[in-house]
């Protein structure tokens, strides 16, 4: 058994410690706004915030990770649109939308260790999470909306 | 025969089918002549509530709410919005007042968006002969009654039908509020989701539902003019938008079921061979396993969380029965070079002017082009949640053709389709894989097996990649002359895989006739060329193939546009000067001079600059690119990228910029670095970081202008893919003086 912590609340799970945090969180908890894509880091889809860092869920193994502070999409905004998402719908970015929760959840890390970033930073930074339907031009263009709206905050 | 100079004829998979009265769709024009849509019932009343009104197959009305159908299937491209918006449109709707359904299957629905790719008459013919002949074709589709979400024909198809169907349900709505009110019906108007009378009473169309039930819905003769319209062609918020941005959009992968079981597959990965033996005694005592069953062609996990199950099936050891085409890449391409051959003619598709003669009247150029494999890939993994049970079998999907589903799920198992009901679900992006039937097939053996339990099978990126039924593998040979600074002849020759033919043998409906899409992008070319002919060989016993996102012209495009391009240097001409010059249909034209003035092209741009032009019409929509690119000490840098396309109308500003530029990045993403191979008769690539596509470091600006000056309503989704390839292969011709005749462009030259 490992104690989890999503969003704030607390759930035991009976899972073996190599089984990595996206499955807990979706097939364990019915948390399915982190998704399965490639499973090997290579999509971005299933990244979620643990103790505060961008991190690919999954990778993380329940072993590593028990005890630690799990925020996915659901709770960026404490009950409101974090203003990444209302960036994110101003510029209709989403085509079929299974990248976009892990974009965002990127996007947000991003912003908040560089808030002002350039269209370099944002490459670096964002080139990780892929979107086949190719809405790059919508994602960055979202984030310096994104940007401006929390340095106007 | 009553063609236009210049515009010649082609017999297509359906076109000659529809015009000589015969049947492609075997399985649906012969099983179920009955359910012609002429006579069809509408599916909605049979599971309508009490009080409750459908007036027609896209709109339903209870006391409680509205529901609006939507009948093409939403892989991200935004329809799962759009029809209901153009319903609302006509029903005065406003966002947050229905609900959207996926249609189920039914031959109501059949897709009148494919009429104008059937005839066998190229996109710009208006001549009575084109009409009648896309004319033959609808009715003939009618009869068919073949339900399918492909071609970018979901405008074309609904953009007519929806109002009507949201006309008629208003003004029946409207007759009993004057019957409820005693006014007349005229006299009455109607405004976000009610019937407003004289004096300001609204009566919601809730309240309306058990009254308009009993009403014969009312004949629309003129839907609104366009400057009454709300929604259509201004900016809107598409109505997926918000749940894909906070994560509550659930898609199929995301459903649960009580008691449900999950399910991961090993499949054979010599595509089509059954499995000979295995041995689960490994796999059998980890972890959340419960059970391990075999099917035709491979073995499940049944397993308490989905990563239990994916790890179980990874150890799992498995004899495979080998491969029927060829276990290696190289003797795949050795297939092709040696089908340019009689015995494997599909078409000649055109043959204009004297080939022969002109290819010797001048200086001669010769080319040979080839397109890869590629995978479809998209982000959400294939899955599906199946449960049978003696009467038949329930399953949740998303899929672009669900009568294709019933059957293929039904044939699996030993059922008939009709025991087969079926729910489409959000997807999380298609490209043409949503066509295939992969995990249909296997979700129905395994709930077969486990009777009576939901089953939700989820494939593994790995497993994903290895059942994934690739793009066409193409060559083109290509042979030209040129003289006196003009393109004198072209003679292009296609020999590749037939991958329309082949998915429609494998939904039970095989035709003889050469595959239409090998034809695309070799014969629809619209150059003042004297001496041109366009053929096509059909490639037999390799890789099954299918289609991919712009299909034919995903690799004939790339194939003609740069032998163009070869053409035009050798003429010593300037590459979008010579094809304006040279383009006959004038609002083509146009696009051309229209992408050139938003691209400022002044010729040659030196220091290690170029610029690509190219120009592909597929699935009726003309699109025009310029690609420029600077040759950095680290590779070529795509700058970036102006695009022009043509779709007569519009519907939504906001989402047909947001396909463009995702099909630039399609095609320009695979052009530069994708390809599947085959060794010992698998796919070598099995996960994205060996066929990566675009990321957002590689992605360029790309600025997009729409034109309205096509004849009728045309699709945006797939037909900016073919020109960025072959504009980009341009673009570097002009910046580096190399020609690249190959995908993926990585081979020969690196990308920063």
């Amino acid at each position: 058994m490992f104690d989890i912590t999503v969003n704030g609340v607390k759930h035991q799970v009976d899972v073996v410690p190599e089984m990595p945090l996206l499955w807990v969180l979706r097939d364990e908890l019915g948390i399915t706004s982190p998704k399965y894509g490639c499973g090997i880091a290579q999509c971005g889809a299933c990244t979620v915030q643990v103790d505060g860092a961008a991190v690919r869920s999954c990778q993380a193994r329940m072993a590593d990770i028990a005890g630690k502070a799990i925020i996915t999409i659901e709770a960026v905004g404490n009950g409101k649109l974090h203003p990444v998402q209302e960036a994110w719908i101003e510029h209709q970015v989403p085509q079929c939308g299974y990248c976009q929760t892990g974009q965002i959840m990127q996007a947000i890390s991003l912003l908040k260790s560089n808030p002002k970033p350039t269209d370099e930073d944002i490459n670096e930074v964002m080139s990780g999470n892929l979107c086949r339907c190719g809405t790059y031009e919508r994602i960055r263009a979202a984030i310096h909306t994104a940007a401006e709206k929390i340095g106007g905050n | 025969m009553g063609e236009k100079p210049g515009l010649s004829r082609r017999a297509f998979v359906f076109g000659s089918v529809a015009i000589a009265g015969g049947v492609a769709f075997g399985q649906y024009g012969q099983a179920q002549p009955a359910l012609s849509s002429a006579v069809a019932p509408n599916p909605l009343t049979a599971d309508l509530g009490p009080n409750s009104v459908t007036f027609n197959p896209w709109v339903e009305i209870s006391p409680e709410k509205i529901t609006l159908i939507a009948q093409h299937a939403d892989k991200g491209q935004g329809v799962g919005s759009i029809q209901a918006l153009m319903i609302a449109e006509e029903l005065d709707l406003e966002p947050g007042q229905f609900e959207i359904h996926f249609a189920g299957p039914s031959p109501v629905y059949f897709n009148t968006g494919f009429a104008h790719e059937l005839a066998p008459f190229m996109a710009a013919d208006q001549s009575p002969e084109a009409e009648k002949a896309r004319a033959a074709a609808l009715e003939w589709l009618r009869k068919a009654g073949l339900q399918m979400t492909g071609g970018s024909s979901a405008i074309p198809d609904t953009f007519e039908k929806l109002r009507m169907a949201g006309a008629i349900a208003r003004e029946t709505l409207k007759a009993a509020a004057a019957k409820r009110s005693g006014l007349a019906a005229a006299d009455l108007r109607t405004e976000a989701g009610s019937v407003i009378l004289p004096d300001g009473t609204k009566i919601p169309y809730v309240a309306l539902s058990a009254d308009a039930a009993k009403i014969t819905p009312v004949a629309v003769a003129k839907l609104r003019e366009p400057s009454q319209w709300r929604f259509i062609g201004k900016p809107m918020e598409r109505l997926d938008i918000r749940s894909k941005v906070t994560g509550e959009m659930k898609f199929g992968i995301d459903r649960t079921m009580d008691g449900m079981v999950y399910a991961a597959v090993k499949l054979n990965p010599n595509k089509g061979q059954p499995i000979k033996s295995y041995d689960a005694s490994k796999a059998q005592s980890m972890p959340g396993v419960q059970t391990i069953l075999k099917i035709s062609n491979g073995i499940a996990v049944i397993a308490t969380n989905s990563w239990y199950a994916m790890q179980a099936a990874e150890v799992v050891d498995c004899v495979w029965e080998p491969s029927i085409y060829p276990a290696e890449q190289a003797d795949h391409w050795n297939v092709v070079a040696s089908s340019f051959a009689p015995q494997f003619l599909g078409k000649e598709w055109r043959n204009d002017g004297k080939i022969d003669a002109g290819l010797k009247d001048g200086t001669l150029v010769e080319a040979e082009y080839r397109a890869p494999y590629v995978g479809h890939q998209p982000l959400e993994p294939l899955n599906g949640i199946g449960i049978v049970t003696g009467k038949g079998m329930e399953i949740w999907v998303g899929h672009q053709t669900p009568q294709s589903v019933q059957y293929i799920a039904a044939t699996a198992i030993g059922m008939k389709p009709e025991q087969v009901t079926f729910h489409n679900e959000w997807m999380g992006g298609s490209f043409g894989h949503r066509l295939e039937f992969e995990n249909i097939r296997a979700l129905a053996e395994i709930a077969n097996q486990m009777r009576g339990i939901p089953v939700k099978l989820i494939f593994s990126r790995k497993e994903d990649f290895l059942q994934d039924i690739p793009r066409q593998i193409a060559m083109g040979r290509c042979r030209g002359s040129v003289k006196d600074g003009k393109i004198v002849a072209a003679d292009l020759q296609v020999a590749a895989t037939a991958p329309f033919k082949e998915l429609l043998a494998r939904m039970g409906a095989p035709t003889k006739d050469p595959d239409g899409q090998l034809a695309v992008g070799i014969w629809n070319v619209y150059y003042n060329i004297p001496n041109y002919r366009a053929t096509s060989f059909e490639v037999q016993g390799l890789s099954p193939s299918t289609t991919w996102r712009s299909v034919g012209a995903s690799a004939n495009g790339f194939f003609t546009e740069s032998f163009i391009d070869e053409l035009i240097y050798a003429a010593g001409l300037d590459p979008l000067g010579a094809r304006i010059e040279m383009c006959k249909i004038p609002i083509y034209r146009k696009l051309l001079e229209t992408v050139g003035e938003m691209a400022d092209w002044k010729g040659p741009l030196g220091s290690g600059k170029g610029r690509g032009v190219a120009f592909v019409e597929s699935f009726g929509t003309a699109v025009a690119e310029i690609v420029e690119v600077t040759m950095t000490g680290a590779g070529i840098k795509i700058d970036q990228v102006w695009v022009a396309a043509d779709v007569g109308k519009i519907i939504d500003p906001v989402n047909f910029e947001n396909l463009v530029q995702g099909g630039v990045v399609w095609g320009l993403g695979h052009a530069m670095n994708c390809e599947l191979t085959y060794a010992k008769g698998a796919v070598q690539q099995t996960n994205y970081n060996r066929h990566e596509a675009m990321r957002m470091y590689q992605c360029p600006v790309i600025e997009v202008r729409g034109l309205e000056n096509d004849y009728t309503v045309r699709g945006i989704g797939e037909p900016p893919v073919p020109p960025a390839a072959p504009a980009l292969a341009n673009a570097i011709f002009a910046a580096t003086g190399k020609r690249i005749r190959e995908m993926p462009f990585n081979k020969f030259i690196d990308f920063v």
